[in-house]
């Protein structure tokens, strides 16, 4: 391999790393096998190859591919496409031929349109300073591509595809259609993202625009920082490891325990000892179905946290039975019902119907966590047993009120676990109103700002 | 350090191409890392939503390639004497109790042989002299002391036995390893594989499954059907829809005798497809299937 490939090749590495894809020096061994293995001549090959030597794991795809196409982009400069179609078109000839390709649904097409209109619309600074580049954000906002699915609806042909002309069939993929255009927008978007990563990259190196524009790894995105896309997103990194959660959680598993004998196994073991049974070997006791019980703090300091944490308790519910949500800012109120309606219906957004039906506040709307412990010792301290794991989820901001360390006391003793999981940096914690040291003393408190971090709970920190 | 691939595959259309008479048509993806694991010798990592065809993957690699399929399927517990091998306690009693007038040593040398050793999935992939194609499934179901099992077993394809040395395979065994992501595989472990992560295919690639797997399902239909099913995707269920569930779809609407996608139909048989009620419940509304037949 060529000293130049190899540079290349380790800056894409290194460019990884930063991103939060812990690749190592095997990694890069692997990644240089595969470019000898493969060669260079098909893009879309490499990508897939050199993913498979470095993503070790789902999510970190997407910051794989943004991270590629400024390493080894399709080409230098302007595009063909752009160069052919020269600098004559105008916004509305791009929306039209934005228009039939939203309608062919044609990928390729859609990319080559993307080109043209970063080329065209999407120019900003002064060329030859500092200030140049290209800016999606522009391209985008001069174009307007969600206005065209309205348009787009209206120029489809009656009966889809296929669906000779009769009345309800023709309906019924509509209702799709309008799904897939929007779809086909939103790739749009996307590979115009991607167009001017590459275009500003070669003016400014890519390091730069690595550092700068690759969009974190999923897994990395601040629950308080969230916005609403990137919440939809962590919805499908939340649920599998609710289940996990649910089940460590409610994991018993002390070995050799009484109970039921394992006959075949202690056969087995027997035979090493001339038949005799020395040894019994106990079945493996069942995993208990978990109690849980959730105490979720839905105050507006945390709102971003909340979102999650109301993901992870939707989840949660909609995989386990035996669970409990209790939400307070300062006055704690069951949510359970609520909860397990919005994951049925599917809605997401049940905090409204929360701070609605809900009494989790009294005569002021900040959040007291004391005041909060001191209501569930009260009204719900039967909720918790000797096998209920309570998690309590908030960044133990109280106000400056009396944090009755006393109540989380008790509900610590009488479960079987509790951990606290905060949302904060835990340089923060003991900040300001923040109680979170003194509440640490209590009971075992980890950060969980993101989705890696929550993952590390789950599969790390939580004893089997 | 096996240079040759472990598969006789020539470049990665080769591979699409042996996959496809095996009835598995692969993405580029797929065919790529397959193409990489085989000529690099190392083994596959495969995660991904179930349904997709992790475990089918490795039936069409053995069945493309004329390999033999040796599979560990890993559960809670599973230990050496499961995975690996296991000597045959109960025959070596016999063994002992019917010769009574031989020496210590020589009973010993006898029963600790070939005869009386039961291999399991690790121990027969790894001594057998043809093409083996090795399927680890479920590994994230087993605990974690079998990966670290895993890791000295995948490191050097060797096994030692200490009453009879140690087996070096001759052939490196084509190695897949399925999760389904239940819990989180230990970095050392995802070091040694190539990871490949199976999404959802596309509707290009779904609908020729489909007309490979169903081929009595009109064209016009598949087209539909493969829509609807993207459109279900796009939903936040607790189970989304994978391929063999397009497939089981497929079949019911070629028994149904349906020649177009109606909302009775889909009214009808989403239960095929829908493994929940909840999800049920939510694609009706969703997809305005009430509405329509009221």
């Amino acid at each position: 391999m060529s000293t130049q490939l190899a540079t290349r090749l380790v800056e894409f590495v290194e460019a990884l790393r930063a991103k939060g894809v812990n690749a190592g020096p095997s990694e890069s061994i692997d990644a240089a096998d595969v470019m000898r293995v493969l060669g260079l001549d098909d893009r879309d090959l490499l990508r897939e190859g050199l993913a498979a030597a470095l993503v070790r794991r789902g999510g970190q795809r997407d910051v794989f591919d943004q991270t590629f196409d400024l390493f080894f982009p399709v080409g230098v400069g302007r595009p063909e496409a752009a160069r052919e179609a020269g600098e004559d078109l105008d916004v509305q000839q791009i929306r039209e031929l934005l228009l039939m390709a939203l309608l062919d649904r044609d990928p390729r097409t859609l990319a080559q349109i993307a080109e043209i209109a970063v080329d065209v619309l999407g120019e900003v600074g002064q060329p030859g300073t500092d200030t140049a580049g290209w800016s999606a954000y522009q391209t985008i906002d001069r174009l307007q591509p969600q206005t065209l699915i309205a348009a787009a609806m209206a120029m489809r042909p009656g009966g889809g595809t296929g669906q000779g002309g009769q009345g309800l069939g023709t309906q019924f993929t509509d209702r799709l259609a309008r799904d897939e255009v929007r779809q086909g927008v939103e790739a749009f978007r996307e590979m115009v993202q991607a167009e001017a990563r590459r275009r500003s990259a070669e003016l400014r190196g890519r390091e730069l625009v690595a550092r700068h524009a690759v969009r974190s790894s999923r897994d990395r995105v601040d629950f308080l920082s969230a916005n609403r896309q990137q919440l939809e997103e962590l919805r499908r990194s939340v649920q599998p490891l609710a289940r996990v959660l649910a089940t460590r959680l409610s994991a018993r598993r002390r070995r050799r325990r009484r109970g039921k004998i394992d006959m075949r196994r202690t056969l087995r073991r027997a035979m090493g000892t001339g038949g005799v049974p020395m040894k019994p070997v106990f079945e493996k006791p069942r995993p208990n179905r978990p109690e849980l019980v959730l105490l979720c703090d839905v105050s507006g300091s945390v709102s971003g946290f909340s979102s999650f944490t109301m993901l992870l308790t939707q989840a949660l519910s909609a995989q386990f039975s035996k669970i409990r949500v209790f939400a307070f800012v300062n006055a704690m109120a069951e949510v359970t019902e609520i909860v397990r309606d919005g994951a049925v219906s599917g809605g997401g957004d049940i905090e409204p119907r929360i701070r609605a039906e809900a009494r989790i506040t009294k005569w002021h709307t900040s959040s007291d966590y004391g005041e909060a412990f001191l209501d569930f010792q009260e009204f719900f301290l039967d909720a918790i047993g000797p096998r209920t794991a309570v998690l309590i989820l908030g960044d133990a901001r109280n106000n400056n009120q009396n944090p009755r360390f006393d109540a989380l006391h008790e509900i610590a003793m009488r479960s079987r676990r509790t951990y606290w999981l905060n949302p904060e940096h835990h340089t923060r914690w003991g900040l300001g109103d923040s109680e979170a040291l003194a509440y640490a003393e209590i009971v075992p408190m980890h950060e969980c700002s993101n989705v890696e971090q929550l993952t590390n709970f789950v599969t790390r920190l939580l004893p089997v | 350090m096996f240079n040759k691939g472990t598969m006789p595959f020539t470049s990665v259309a080769d591979v699409k191409a042996r996959l496809a008479t095996a009835g598995y048509l692969a993405s580029d993806a797929v065919a790529t890392t397959v193409f990489l694991a085989s000529e690099l010798g190392k083994p596959l990592l495969v995660e991904g939503p179930a349904g997709v065809g992790k475990t089918e993957l490795s039936r069409a690699v053995a069945q493309a390639c004329g390999a033999e399929l040796v599979r560990l399927q890993c559960y809670e517990g599973v230990d050496e004497s499961r995975a690996i091998y296991e000597w045959n306690h109960a025959k070596q009693l016999l063994r002992i109790s019917a010769g009574h007038d031989e020496s210590w040593s020589e009973a010993k040398s006898d029963i600790f042989s070939e005869e009386f050793l039961l291999p399991r999935p690790l121990l027969s992939a790894i001594r057998n002299d043809g093409p083996t194609v090795l399927l680890i499934d479920e590994t994230d179901k087993a605990d974690v002391e079998i990966e670290g099992l895993l890791l000295e077993v995948l490191g050097d394809f060797q096994i030692t036995i200490p009453e009879l040395g140690t087996v070096t395979a001759t052939q490196r065994p084509f190695v897949v390893l399925t999760s389904n992501a239940t819990r989180e595989l230990s970095e050392a472990l995802r070091r040694r594989c190539l990871f490949l992560h199976i999404e959802f295919p596309d509707a290009d690639l779904e609908r020729d499954i489909v007309a490979l797997k169903v081929p009595e399902l009109d064209q016009a239909l598949t087209d539909s059907l493969v829509r609807v099913i993207n459109a279900l995707r796009a939903m936040p269920l607790r189970k989304a829809p994978s391929v063999s569930e397009t497939l089981d779809w497929a079949r019911t609407l070629v028994a149904l005798g349906a020649d177009t996608l109606t909302p009775e139909v889909v009214s009808e048989s989403l239960g095929v497809v829908l493994k929940h009620q909840d999800d049920i419940d939510k694609a009706r509304t969703k997809l305005d299937l009430d509405a329509v037949l009221s």
